[in-house]
């Protein structure tokens, strides 16, 4: 590593002799911009004590040697001034002397940490928390402590790397050659693999190339890869939200009308009780934990509910452990509590929530129909949703705007209610005394009626006492006085029913009035630096920027019927029209105008899922035959892992971009297919190019975080070798491809030629500007003006806007993701660091932290209340709501818009403006949450004797991919996988690095002494676990931590692994998710890795032909076949 | 309780007049808050990243609950211990605490104690090991001859020797950041604040409070550890809040400074020496008469 181990300064020694005195070092030369002020650096000048100094020549030499300086000075003893070496007497830390500090952003989790680079001569030296940060105070945990290996270390690679097609080693390729290569490929299979039309219908796509990553990437490199790709007709854009946070989207964006963390996390210190569930909250996001800590000095009680006691149990008053699987169940029978015991904030819920409304007369409950709601067709496994609507007169508004629920829900819509609720009755009846039968407050209590602690015991395997002082701590923590908020995070997301469960939760804080409050709230947790920021600016198949769907090709033919079809006619998503057409201009500029329906024609239509899950089927049929990866390890880090791997060996290219050579890149040499035989290098024709990535220190560019927050980190130094950031790639890439393309008349290649792409390039490596990029995300207006909010936007073509919800960014020609002004130096919201969508507002639908009448529910927990002298809200925050809409406007019937918003609808993106108990529109699966068992599972469901799991799951036969007979003994036990503090995700930013790599350093299974002793496990021992899809194996942690469950006499064991492993990098192990299956949630494509089963064994698993027999053996005795798991 | 309160207050030596500094800043030191701790080894990692210390091998699984660092070494001047425990954290108020609810996971970062009677610092022959201007005490690299004297004089195991290089290391609360008033790497680092660095008699009237906290919270395991001028080593530069005795944490109970009786020793010794010769002398005399 280049660093120096100490840097010495020459002659501003801190132990001087001389009188004493404290000098101010001001003359560090720090630099970076006026914004950066140097550390305070105060030197303390020990006075003399021995009186020496003033005579050079002999007696200063003498006075040098320590024996001297003891016999002749007070440190008559020789421990302290008389042995103190010149070397510490000059001695100075490489902080204080670095040439200067460039501000920047943590690149791991998505808590955004603050960070202060510290570069000399050209080098990063060191990287450290920056005290400024409202939302880290300065703090780092192991992983964001160790970013200065992670950025100066050696496992980085260098230099580009090719694998030829049946190659069997790396060879060295120029990077302008291997470009040219890349493009070349793109044009060519784009062109084999085009499709104009599909099923009579115009698609103009291709599914021919896919591209995956972009969560650890900077919101301005995953503009351009979603723009040049659909640009391309490339539909198969994917990202880890998918795999993380895409159920967190569809979930609160149907309930709220905004997909994102209701709150941000320094509100947590304002609660009073934090339940954490779904979640391990001080492992994954140790630096956001400092907030629950927070909380719990000031008497908060915090509550863990989890299948492992993990260290953010530790420190929870409360510990609630549960069945992988079940959190419906639990959740619901709080809500049951809370409505049965008429615990619920009844004036809040009355005016905030629609619990009021009538729901239609068709509607069948699943308590009507034993486990599905109305409109299931069995045949389909899919549901016709127009039951599930509210009440009212259809009618035809007076714009053309209608209701087309039917064609609305289609695969992957549910996602574009992340900023935009779905469409609903206008008008709906409503009964305010919540006694109408059909009423949506009567429905939900029929609903979680059957939801009892005995059925929670039954199910989750929580003893009622306990489930008892949840509902307590819960429902004394809420309402006027006092907020409780939730946190989680993938434990949550990522089930068939992973939608579902956020909406319970959703429910049951807006049934108790926790929603837009300070301390309040739904805290989503996000795992990647910018993965909230790679759902705003997707790289995901079914969204453009801001949230605004994918055209399907059977719905969305021209822009009138597609804007149509996807906005409401009240609230802000009303004018969708401005969004969508704005975006068109930011993205083909000129060519967009109103004659053509500003290039809508030019992007690709969507006629099903293309998932990332999708995309691994269609590598494995051959449709899908080139592949982009994007800082993503899906050969380690997506569910079925094997299946991926066989996916890509079955590419014609593959482009890696990456640090260090992750599983996804070497899978063809030394993958586990090849150690098992099952397959053969010499027989893989894929191509595959490895490009050496920039790290988060060498570009410029915006993460979002968890707190829906952007943050800008600035470059410290410019890469080296062949090192480039994925903004360079992707652009370089899209020039080419244009050249190459240039003076065609072939109407496919229209769209990539009309895409507006000429960013200004910096320097020597021609480093396109992300300045610029943010820019146009931001939006202009006439005469180039940058744009200065969404509500500046308009659909005659007069504005563009790269990203609606992002428009605001560069307000005043500033960029606002840039500031930096200390917390130490404005309110605890701090609303002058950086910039969160929407409109810097850092509590959404902060309206409701006030009465109907505009008045704080109590003075603890005022936020944002209506001023009426001025006529204004106003608060701590940015209200989020109309500035100066009064509390007591009622609109006129025939308003539509924002114009129809009424003074006490604080959920203003929703279509009747308010949060959803029952979401009558915008799920595939169902209005309301109800329990269903995960796909793999050892019980039965005891609700619904004949709809054990969600029916409509999507599932994916393959042999590849076989699921487990319900309830079977072959693989009795319950599986969930987690994160350890010590490593990121799949594990490529964290197992290279020696400092993360000691401190976990072998993949493990936790297993309890009850299970170690049923299946002879000896603690530091071996074990293999087995399901269908694969085994591994992983050292044994026997531990109470993972306790046993108790279910009506049942015993039911647990077994937690970690995620993080893979076989390359410096702590190897086998991955998880080579045990997991892929059979998805329909809202959200989002794979139920959280919840599996399996059977456990002592000692090691088969190398070679032997693994794989040993996974048949098990199948045989299980006697699965391709259609086992498939019931409805 | 109210005496341990007392005695967390009392001052510690302010050594370093001891130590020939006339005028110096108040001594400094940590107090690791370990019932806040998350166990997350930021503290580790920032203090190997800061030092540049190499990482410690075999990377091999320990078993020890989240340890695998197993101690503090030459190479880990920080090490989070972690502790699984059946014991409630609160004192049981009747109410059903039930299965996992009796069970408790300890976690506490240990580092150098930078003891006021510092023995390492008493039996370091060439002058390598010192007391610093804040009280601290650090191994001069370029003084270090790995004599090794240090390592077995520590009463809590702390110095060791680094066998590829030769040398001892240990924690120097940071010597090179503090010159220029910076925080030490892992205190600037932890999530949670368990890790404080300041003038230790701030730090001490802190730490008080915390337990008298903990108490009224009904956790009333929880003590000061390291905080006595009136212990074997005269109290520590570096003090712990714990949740149980020191030995479940793998820390001394007593501690004792292991040069203390070196006067008495060599007190003992002279005397012999002296009763020899003079027994010697008395034999010569004798003789000649």
């Amino acid at each position: 590593m280049a660093v120096t181990r100490y840097a010495r300064r020459e002659h501003a020694t801190p132990f001087r002799r001389g009188g004493p005195e404290t000098a101010k070092i001001g003359s560090v030369p720090f630099g970076g911009g006026s914004a950066l002020r140097p550390p305070a650096v105060t030197v303390r000048i020990r006075p003399v004590a021995e009186g020496g100094g003033e005579i050079m020549g002999l007696r200063g030499l003498l006075g040098r040697w320590p024996v001297v300086r003891q016999l002749t000075g007070p440190d008559r003893h020789g421990l302290g001034v008389a042995v103190r070496s010149p070397r510490t007497d000059t001695l100075r830390g490489r902080v204080a002397t670095a040439d200067r500090v460039v501000k920047s952003i943590c690149p791991y989790c998505a808590v955004g940490c603050g960070q202060n680079v510290y570069v000399s001569g050209g080098e990063v030296v060191q990287i450290e928390g920056d005290p400024d940060s409202p939302i880290s105070r300065g703090r780092l945990c192991p992983k964001g402590s160790a970013t200065l290996q992670l950025t100066t270390g050696d496992a980085r690679e260098r230099m580009v790397l090719y694998r030829r097609p049946y190659g069997t080693e790396w060879e060295p390729l120029e990077l302008e050659t291997a470009m040219e290569m890349v493009a070349e490929r793109v044009v060519r299979t784009r062109r084999a693999t085009w499709q104009e039309h599909h099923q009579g219908k115009r698609v103009a796509r291709t599914l021919g190339i896919a591209s995956l990553g972009g969560a650890t990437l900077d919101n301005e490199e995953n503009y351009l890869i979603k723009k040049l790709m659909t640009g391309l007709g490339v539909v198969q854009v994917e990202n880890q939200a998918r795999v993380c946070h895409s159920s967190t989207v569809t979930g609160l964006g149907t309930s709220f009308g905004r997909g994102g963390s209701t709150t941000f996390l320094q509100d947590l210190q304002h609660s009073d009780c934090i339940v954490i569930e779904g979640s391990n909250f001080a492992e994954a996001h140790p630096v956001g934990y400092q907030w629950v800590v927070e909380a719990k000095l000031r008497g908060a009680t915090i509550i863990h509910v989890d299948p492992r006691f993990s260290r953010t149990s530790a420190m929870a008053d409360l510990y609630v452990p549960i069945r992988a699987g079940t959190d419906i169940a639990f959740l619901g029978a709080i809500v049951n509590h809370v409505l049965s015991e008429g615990k619920d904030f009844r004036e809040y819920v009355l005016n905030y929530t629609n619990a009021a409304t009538i729901v239609n007369d068709d509607y069948k409950d699943t308590e009507d129909l034993d486990g599905v709601f109305s409109g299931f067709d069995p045949e389909t496994r899919g549901y016709d949703v127009t039951t599930w609507h509210y009440k009212g007169p259809e009618v035809q508004a007076a714009s053309g705007h209608r209701i087309r629920i039917g064609e609305y829900h289609t695969p992957g819509r549910g996602e574009s209610h992340g900023s935009g609720g779905a469409p609903v009755t206008r008008l709906p009846e409503s009964d305010p005394t919540l006694t109408h039968p059909r009423c949506v407050y009567q429905i939900l209590k029929r609903h979680f009626a059957r939801y009892t602690p005995a059925l929670v015991e039954e199910t989750c395997g929580i003893p009622p006492e306990l489930f008892a002082r949840v509902c307590d701590a819960v429902t004394s923590n809420s309402g006027r006085d006092r907020t409780t908020a939730f946190a989680y995070a993938v434990g949550w997301t990522q089930h068939t029913v992973g939608t579902q469960y956020i909406r319970t939760a959703s429910i049951l804080q807006s049934l108790l009035g926790n929603i837009g409050r300070p301390g309040g709230g739904i805290m989503a947790l996000r795992g990647h630096a910018s993965i909230q920021g790679s759902s705003d600016i997707p790289t995901l198949y079914n969204l453009l920027p801001g949230y605004i769907p994918m055209p399907f090709a059977h719905t969305d033919e021209n822009l009138d019927t597609f804007v149509d079809v996807v906005s409401t006619h009240k609230g802000f998503w009303a004018d969708a029209r401005h969004y969508v057409v704005s975006l068109l201009k930011a993205y083909y500029g000129g060519a967009a105008t109103p004659d053509n329906e500003f290039c809508f024609g030019h992007l690709p239509r969507l006629t099903g899922t293309h998932s990332t899950y999708d995309t691994v089927m269609a590598q494995l049929a051959g449709e899908c035959k080139g592949m982009f990866l994007f800082g993503e390890n899906p050969a380690v880090g997506h569910a079925n892992a094997a299946l991926q791997r066989k996916g890509m060996a079955n590419l014609e290219w593959l482009v890696v971009r990456d640090l260090s050579l992750i599983e996804s890149a070497t899978w063809w040499k030394d993958g586990r297919e090849i150690r098992t035989g099952e397959m053969r290098t010499a027989d893989i024709g894929t191509e595959v190019f490895f490009f050496p990535a920039a790290s988060h220190t060498e570009k410029s560019g915006t993460f979002t975080n968890t707190n829906r927050l952007l943050q800008w980190h600035h470059a410290a130094v410019e890469p080296a070798g062949d090192r480039r950031s994925d903004l360079w790639f992707v652009y370089h890439l899209g020039r080419k491809i244009r050249e190459r393309l240039a003076g065609s008349t072939d109407p496919a290649d229209r769209p990539i030629l009309d895409l507006t792409w000429d960013y200004p390039e910096e320097g020597e490596l021609r480093e396109p500007s992300a300045d610029a990029v943010l820019r146009e995300v931001n939006g202009y207006g006439p005469g180039g003006r940058l744009l200065g909010g969404y509500t500046e936007l308009r659909g005659d073509g007069s504005t563009s806007c790269g990203c609606w919800i992002y428009c605001g960014v560069f307000a005043d020609g500033v960029n606002q993701a840039a500031r930096r002004r200390p917390h130490t130096e404005q309110s605890w919201v701090s609303p002058e660091w950086g910039w969160a969508w929407p409109m810097n507002r850092r509590t959404l639908y902060n309206r409701a932290s006030a009465d109907p009448d505009g008045r704080p529910w109590s003075e603890r927990k005022a936020y944002v209340w209506w001023d009426a002298e001025q006529g204004r809200w106003t608060g701590h925050d940015i209200p989020d709501f109309v500035d100066d809409r009064p509390p007591d406007y009622r609109p006129p019937d025939d308003a539509s818009g924002v114009d129809a918003l009424s003074g006490i609808d604080p959920f203003i993106m929703q279509g009747d403006g308010k949060a959803w108990l029952f979401a009558p529109a915008g799920l595939m699966d169902g209005p309301l949450p109800t329990h269903y068992e995960p796909q793999d599972t050892p019980c039965e469901n005891p609700l619904y004797r004949a709809h054990r799991s969600n029916p409509a799951r999507l599932l994916y036969s393959h042999p590849g991919n076989l699921y487990h007979p319900p309830g079977n003994e072959v693989y009795p036990y319950v599986v969930t996988t987690y994160r350890l503090t010590e490593h990121f995700t799949a594990g490529g930013m964290s197992r290279w690095l020696p400092y993360l790599a000691e401190l976990q350093p072998e993949m493990f299974c936790e297993v309890s002494p009850q299970l170690a002793d049923e299946r002879l496990l000896e603690h530091g021992g071996w074990a293999t676990i087995v399901t269908a899809r694969g085994a591994i194996e992983a050292r044994v942690m026997v531990t109470d931590r993972v306790p046993p469950l108790r279910m009506n006499g049942r015993v039911i064991h647990q077994i937690g692994l970690p995620y993080h492993w893979g076989p390359n990098g410096l702590t190897i192990g086998d991955p998880a998710n080579e045990l997991t299956s892929i059979v998805l949630d329909p809202n959200a494509d989002i794979q139920e890795s959280k919840a599996t089963t399996a059977d456990i064994q002592p000692g090691r698993r088969p190398r070679g032909p032997g693994l794989v027999r040993l996974v048949e053996t098990f199948r045989r005795r299980a006697g699965i076949g391709e259609r086992t798991g498939l019931e409805v | 309780m109210s005496e341990r309160t007392a005695e967390a207050a009392t001052r510690l030596p302010q050594v370093q007049e001891e130590t020939g500094y006339a005028d110096h800043p108040p001594r400094m030191g940590f107090f690791t808050d370990t019932s806040v701790c998350i166990g997350c080894k930021a503290c580790e990692v920032a203090c190997k990243e800061w030092n540049q210390l190499p990482a410690d091998d075999p990377l091999e699984f320990t078993g020890m609950s989240f340890d695998n660092t197993g101690q503090l070494s030459a190479s880990t001047w920080r090490h989070v211990a972690f502790i699984e425990q059946r014991k409630p954290m609160r004192a049981p108020t009747g109410a059903g605490d039930d299965g996992a609810g009796d069970l408790r996971l300890l976690m506490a970062s240990d580092v150098c104690k930078h003891c006021t009677d510092a023995a390492c610092l008493d039996v370091c022959p060439t002058g390598s090991l010192l007391r610093t201007e804040f009280g601290t005490v650090v191994v001069q690299e370029d003084v270090c001859n790995g004599c090794g004297y240090c390592v077995s004089a520590c009463p809590y195991g702390v110095l060791d020797k680094r066998e590829r290089d030769g040398r001892v290391w240990k924690c120097t609360l940071c010597y090179d950041r503090l010159v220029d008033d910076l925080t030490p790497a892992c205190a600037k680092a932890c999530p949670t604040e368990s890790i404080q660095y300041g003038p230790l008699d701030e730090l001490l009237e802190r730490a008080a409070a915390r337990v008298r906290d903990l108490h009224e919270d009904g956790v009333t395991d929880a003590r000061l550890y390291g905080h006595d001028p009136a212990d074997g080593v005269r109290g520590n530069g570096a003090f712990f809040l714990l949740l149980d005795r020191p030995e479940v944490y793998g820390l001394p109970p007593a501690p004792m400074d292991t040069t203390r009786d070196l006067p008495s020793i060599w007190r003992h010794a002279a005397a012999a020496a002296l009763t020899l010769a003079a027994g010697v002398a008395a034999a010569f005399a004798l003789e000649r008469r």
